[in-house]
């Protein structure tokens, strides 16, 4: 439902659709352009101020600005006549990751999420070992130890620890002091908790040496080295006691801080040994994602083909390949041959750079490096539109408003017009 | 349109017609009286020598909510055995025990199968339930919303407030999820996993609270009742799978105190200590106390050899048994406060000694429990098989002569271990369409649907008599949904995408401020942002209506 649009109206319990977080107690001044008075932060800010110029909401083709039905006519023509497309970026809502599946389905195209190979990293593990992990607000009231490995949390997820670890008053209790350690990264600048923070400094690289020490210390096995992933024995030893003695230990990482070669083996190791822990206390995971809608476009694929991200439906079937069917192989010779690309959160996830046709379903606003065959502006979930957005927990399908008046067609009305463009073909 | 079905052997338990030839006639998606002799009949379908039934309804399968799609998630195997090609009419899909919303659908159609009840629905996670219901085409849902472990709950109790403030909570919750009843898992339990407690009988307390699961199962059943929701307490009693559970289980009936409630998946809670192995049949006592309490339901969740997946709110269990995942992999999960999941990969062999005993175990159940009304037919997909084994285990029941040929297939110890061999009950076509069609219907308060009298929506299942009833259950000739013809020969011709069945009961509004600051206070997302609004489930579920049963408060 639209919200009033008076002037200086203001919008209370808003939520923000712009990282994977997606709090809901944001206070956003209405308007043409959009104020974010209250529970805010750095990446919410800019994004919900954003409002495209009058030119920037115009379908183009070719440069060229046309109506909304002859990009979806020239799209479709495009979509037609390609043997393998891929459907790329993915950053929509639900009800745009339904569109985009069922025209994959019906295009025979491959779908691959822009974060995907971030994604992909818990994917792999998820399918060969499981894991055991927890939720955003069971963070917030049982958490006594919280471990973040690989990356500092803050700069993905602004709002992170003042949600979930800075709160003193929990279901069980006041005066709640979680303890917070940085595995391999320095204490963020400016992070204040109530409780003790600090840094145990390790190469992330090699981190799974470290994982590998913990649980044959755990396990009771000796262990001969004099150091593990660039630190000292001791440290391991501390770490692996600490974790154990917690009553609600949470290990949180980001799978895109893991960027190496096979990096979903570090993350595999970190699970197990969570999992090790847990044959004597709780301790759980919080593998955090959700950003640009990957949770949600992955979620909506598996439900309804039984696979995530980077599947084809090329043979109509769907086969999920997850080192294959990645963009930027596709992109080479003999991969794809055609590009779509959503991204309606962030104009600046522009398409990869590609000779290939390109049909571009963009935030208005969105700036090429080659201008695409078509470029459909589209409106953002949460602000332009209404929607749903998978959190980065994956449970919770937070609802979003609409903010403002707004022309723009959501990714789910861009690509209905182009279903509709390939019916009359 | 008036449709005559012309020359059936009916089975309608719900008007005790008991394979009587007649004709049906469907008019604008129902069942209508016989028409006057002067009224145009546009289409007849000769259906003699073949048995007509209403559609069939499973009151207890996971098709859609967070944990089934983290059990896609963890088995691409699962799907790459499995692939489901685009058709003209039907959407790609893949998968047998965990299958995507659309091969769920079509195969349940395909099945004879009209309506299909999620029985797990997180409040938290409801929303993406819903949305996996929405997605599922063919067949009408509906949701059993899980509560007793969830610390708003455990809060309100812990502080002794009284019945009319748990109903209150009960209510909204059913409204904000959009739900048709209440499930409790492991009551209690899931709340004490998060504590580090792995074990919690019947009368322990909630390490925290103080709680116990008895005083949880008498507080919801009593919620239950005094807002008259059609369907009893729906209970996933504590002890999941463990030997010697059948105690619990027995007091877990009794801790009704008389009111209504469902024994879900009773097999599975069914399990004495005796022999060699300290693992045995508990089957005929579980049958004793069901057939003695006449409040009493279960469904049996029948396990099949194969490969499966298990997932469950139930934490506490699943982390027990995670070792015997095969292949080895589990995900454990603590959610929002709210419940959990656990998602474990099983094959059943016939040659294990405690999962043959556990085939046994169900179908002595089925065998020695009386009163069809009170009993259905479930394996609780996918967790003790695939829904797709339903025509099996029908022939299961049907066929003492083929059940006794599976059953000598059996490990040899378990085989002594059971009375099944001497089971010599075999179920009527018409205890079937009890089982399947009238008594899940009765039971969840769907005046219109399980039964084909004036009325009725005409949701019907034409089968060709085969003395396989495998082969007979597994391929129906017609399935009408609505009296639009859906699926032939086994097959999709038409695709439709059902219903959602939903209760509202009324309670006091003022719980609503309760549970704003409760959520403001602890919790990462706001209370109203649960709340589904009915135009969100309409987009959900492809336009389909959202149909809101009454509720009978006793008076």
């Amino acid at each position: 439902m639209p919200a009033s649009s008076k002037p200086n109206a203001e919008a209370l319990d808003v939520a923000c659709p712009f990282c994977g977080l997606v709090c809901d107690d944001l206070s956003v001044e209405l308007g043409t352009r959009l104020a974010v008075r209250a529970n805010g932060c750095p990446i919410a800010g800019p994004a919900f101020a954003r409002a495209p110029a009058p030119e920037e909401v115009l379908p183009r083709i070719g440069g060229r600005p046309v109506t909304l039905t002859a990009t979806a006519a020239e799209a479709a023509r495009l979509l037609g006549a390609a043997r393998q497309p891929l459907i790329g970026g993915l950053g929509t809502d639900v009800a745009g990751a339904r569109a985009a599946t069922r025209l994959a389905d019906r295009c025979g195209g491959i779908l691959d999420h822009m974060n995907a190979t971030a994604m992909m990293r818990n994917t792999m593990v998820l399918q060969d070992t499981g894991w055991i992990t927890t939720t955003l607000s069971e963070v917030r009231n049982r958490a006594d130890l919280l471990v973040v490995a690989g990356g500092d949390i803050v700069s993905r997820f602004p709002r992170f620890f003042e949600r979930c670890i800075s709160n003193e008053t929990t279901l069980f209790g006041d005066g709640r002091r979680c303890e917070v350690i940085f595995l391999g990264v320095e204490v963020p600048a400016g992070l204040t908790l109530p409780g003790p923070v600090r840094s145990i400094g390790c190469d992330v690289l090699r981190l799974s040496e470290g994982l590998g020490v913990m649980r044959a210390l755990l396990a009771g096995r000796p262990v001969v080295a004099d150091e593990a992933a660039g630190a000292p024995m001791a440290v391991w030893r501390e770490l692996a006691e600490r974790m154990r003695a917690a009553r609600y230990g949470v290990v949180a990482w980001a799978a895109a801080d893991f960027d190496f070669p096979h990096a979903e083996l570090t993350l595999q190791a970190l699970c197990e040994l969570i999992r090790d822990l847990n044959r004597d206390t709780r301790c759980a995971g919080l593998p955090l994602g959700g950003s640009d809608g990957d949770l949600t476009s992955d979620t909506v694929q598996l439900w309804q083909s039984g696979f995530g991200s980077r599947t084809s439906f090329g043979t109509g079937a769907p086969v999920q390949d997850i080192r294959h069917y990645a963009t930027d192989r596709l992109l080479e010779p003999g991969g794809a041959d055609l590009l779509m690309w959503i991204s309606s959160f962030d104009e600046s996830r522009t398409p990869p750079v590609t000779d290939l046709p390109l049909i571009a379903l963009g935030r208005a606003g969105m700036r090429f490096d080659r201008e695409p065959a078509v470029f459909m502006p589209v409106g953002t979930p949460g602000v332009d539109h209404a929607g749903h957005l998978f959190r980065a927990d994956r449970v919770v399908a937070l609802p979003l408003r609409q903010l403002r008046e707004s022309a723009l067609p959501s990714v789910a009305d861009a690509i209905v017009a182009i279903e509709l463009a390939l019916g009359e073909r | 349109m008036l449709l005559k079905l012309a020359g059936g052997r009916v089975y309608d338990p719900a008007h005790k017609v008991d394979g009587v030839v007649r004709d049906l006639y469907v008019r604008d998606g129902k069942i209508v009286a016989p028409p006057a002799a002067d009224e145009r009949i546009d289409r007849v379908y000769d259906l003699s020598g073949r048995v007509v039934m209403a559609g069939a309804i499973d009151m207890h399968t996971h098709i859609g909510g967070g944990k089934l799609n983290i059990a896609r998630a963890m088995l691409p195997e699962d799907h790459r055995g499995d692939p489901m090609a685009r058709t003209a009419l039907t959407r790609a899909s893949a998968g047998r025990a965990a299958p995507g919303t659309f091969a769920t659908g079509y195969r349940y159609a395909e099945m004879g199968y009209t309506a299909c009840f999620e029985p797990a629905v997180l409040p938290v996670n409801a929303r993406q339930a819903h949305l996996e219901m929405g997605d599922t085409p063919m067949v009408d849902k509906g949701g059993y919303v899980m509560l007793g472990s969830d610390d708003f709950l455990l809060r309100l109790m812990a502080a002794g407030e009284d019945q009319q403030r748990i109903n209150d909570y009960v209510a909204w919750t059913l409204h904000a999820t959009r739900c048709i009843g209440i499930k409790v898992v492991n009551p209690g339990g899931i709340s004490a996993f998060k504590f580090n407690q792995r074990m919690l009988d019947l009368d322990e307390p909630n390490p925290y609270y103080g709680v116990r699961p008895r005083d949880i199962l008498r507080v919801l059943s009593r919620a239950v009742h005094d807002l008259g929701i059609p369907h009893p307490l729906h209970v996933h009693s504590s002890n999941l799978g463990l030997p010697g559970n059948v105690d619990s289980t027995l007091g877990t009936i009794r801790a009704a105190e008389g009111l209504s409630i469902h024994l879900t998946h009773i097999q599975f809670h069914s399990y004495g200590t005796e022999g060699d192995r300290k693992f045995s049949s508990a089957a005929a006592r579980i049958a004793e106390a069901i057939n003695s309490t006449p409040n009493a339901t279960c469904d049996v969740g029948q396990i099949l050899f194969g490969q499966t997946v298990t997932a469950s709110g139930d934490t506490m269990a699943q982390h027990l048994h995670s070792d015997h995942a095969s292949p080895r992999k589990s995900v454990i999960m603590d959610i929002e406060c709210d419940a959990g999941c656990g998602v474990l990969p099983f094959r059943y062999r016939d040659q294990n000694f405690v999962n043959a005993l556990q085939w046994a175990i169900g179908l002595e159940i089925f065998l020695l429990a009386k009163d069809p009304w009170r009993v259905f037919l479930t394996t609780d997909h996918p967790n003790g098989a695939p829904f797709t084994a339903y025509p099996h285990l029908i022939r299961l029941l049907m066929d003492r002569t083929f059940r006794n040929a599976h059953l000598a297939r059996l490990h040899p110890e378990a085989q002594a271990m059971t009375t099944l061999g001497s089971l010599e009950r075999e179920y009527s076509l018409y205890e079937i369409a009890i089982l399947t069609r009238a008594a899940p219907a009765r039971l969840l308060g769907l005046t219109a649907m399980g039964h084909l009298g004036a009325g009725a929506g005409a949701d019907i299942t034409v089968y060709r008599e085969d003395a396989d009833r495998e082969r007979m259950f597994a391929t129906p000739e017609y399935v009408f949904k609505d009296g639009v013809l859906i699926v032939r020969d086994g097959k999709v011709v038409q695709v439709t995408w059902g219903r959602y069945h939903t209760v509202r009961p009324e309670y006091d509004p003022g719980i609503e401020r309760r549970l704003e600051e409760h959520f403001a206070r602890y919790h990462t997302l706001r209370a109203a942002h649960l709340v589904i609004a009915e135009d969100e489930m309409r987009a959900f579920g492809h336009g389909g209506d959202v149909l809101t049963h009454p509720c009978r408060p006793p008076t």
